[in-house]
């Protein structure tokens, strides 16, 4: 009789143990995810863009000076944020529709969650959406929540080492937004430094400087915007 | 930290794949974190612990293998793997590179008790 299991019928061929290969993305599911989301917004020719940076560097600020300048485009936006829907109030108080999700502890959204906001917008109305990420320098980068281009925010207040600090997350994005550029004169902030820190870890990084306060830059922002748009909607055809 | 939602996706694919094959337990996860993946192993190993109990993996070993920065540089065409997570050649110093590994987050394979 076996004395592992204490089965009888076999003396060969008995095996307790297996191994086994998966080689599993750990969050496939979430990738998949990604991908039924890029697909919604690509029935509705909406390009969608995931914001992120650490709390405070102004996403929510900028998302209302883009809707303000941008009028001839329609947007929507998809807040995270672990409480309140204060920021959702704010997007909406402009004009657009916003969708807030309090992910309560969770530092970052996942496609699920953005899925679920997807389904609270008028896409049939939108053009351009952004999710604005739980503002957090390392969780939301290992997250693909189904957008086409990624964001980050790296305000001036911050440090200008910060890209190689958090390199995962200054590597996921396409595009590094300087902001509060206006604060400049009264910080030890090197644009210069931000940009080779930056390069160092995404060679093929974008670059804006920009203020919200001044307007200074905006206008760069919202070209680069125009022109992304463009280049996506050709992309569909 | 975001190690406990990986955490709960690794202990779903793990219970699926033991519900497939029948498990009794698992014995053994074996994963591998690139140091890119944006996943710290100790943090994952603390998330494991607290986790893990009432699962099928609650006696489970995780083994992780640190995956490396590869970078192959396209100015000198050298292949190289290096500690610093930027993508500077370490030969050459180019930024005209591309990383070939050290990004993934894999369940590669598991030991089950069937």
């Amino acid at each position: 009789m076996c004395k592992e299991c204490g089965c009888s019928n076999h003396e060969e061929l008995h095996e307790h143990k297996k191994a086994l290969e998966v080689n599993k993305r750990v969050l496939e599911k979430n990738d998949l995810q990604a991908e039924e989301n890029r697909r919604h917004f690509e029935e509705h020719s909406i390009l969608a863009i995931n914001l992120m940076s650490s709390p405070g560097a102004g996403k929510t600020s900028l998302l209302e000076k883009t809707i303000e300048l941008l009028p001839e485009v329609r947007i929507g936006v998809i807040e995270g944020d672990l409480e309140t829907d204060r920021d959702a109030q704010r997007i909406r108080t402009k004009g657009a529709p916003a969708y807030q999700i309090t992910t309560g502890s969770a530092c970052h959204l996942d496609a699920f969650m953005v899925h679920e906001g997807i389904h609270h917008l008028p896409l049939e109305k939108l053009q351009l959406v952004f999710i604005e990420n739980v503002g957090n320098l390392v969780c939301p980068a290992s997250y693909d929540v189904g957008a086409h281009l990624n964001v980050v925010l790296l305000s001036v207040v911050e440090g200008d080492d910060k890209p190689e600090k958090y390199p995962v997350m200054f590597r996921s994005a396409q595009l590094m937004l300087i902001t509060k550029v206006d604060l400049l004169p009264y910080v030890e902030f090197s644009v210069d430094r931000a940009i080779a820190s930056a390069r160092r870890v995404n060679p093929h990084m974008d670059f804006i400087r920009l203020s919200t306060k001044t307007g200074e830059g905006l206008e760069n922002w919202l070209d680069y915007l125009r022109l992304k748009m463009k280049v996506y909607r050709k992309s569909l055809v | 930290m975001h190690e406990f939602s990986i955490v709960q996706s690794l202990l779903e694919l793990v219970e699926e794949q033991a519900r497939v094959y029948k498990a009794k337990e698992v014995k053994v996860i074996q994963l591998l974190v690139g140091v890119l993946s944006g996943v710290e192993p100790h943090l994952l190993e603390l998330a494991f612990e607290t986790i893990k109990e009432g699962t099928v993996a609650q006696r489970a070993e995780l083994r992780i293998e640190v995956e490396r920065l590869k970078l192959y540089c396209r100015e000198c065409g050298k292949e190289s793997e290096k500690e610093e997570l930027n993508a500077l050649c370490p030969h050459c110093q180019s930024l005209n590179t591309e990383i070939r590994g050290g990004q993934e987050l894999l369940l590669k394979s598991l030991e089950l008790e069937v």
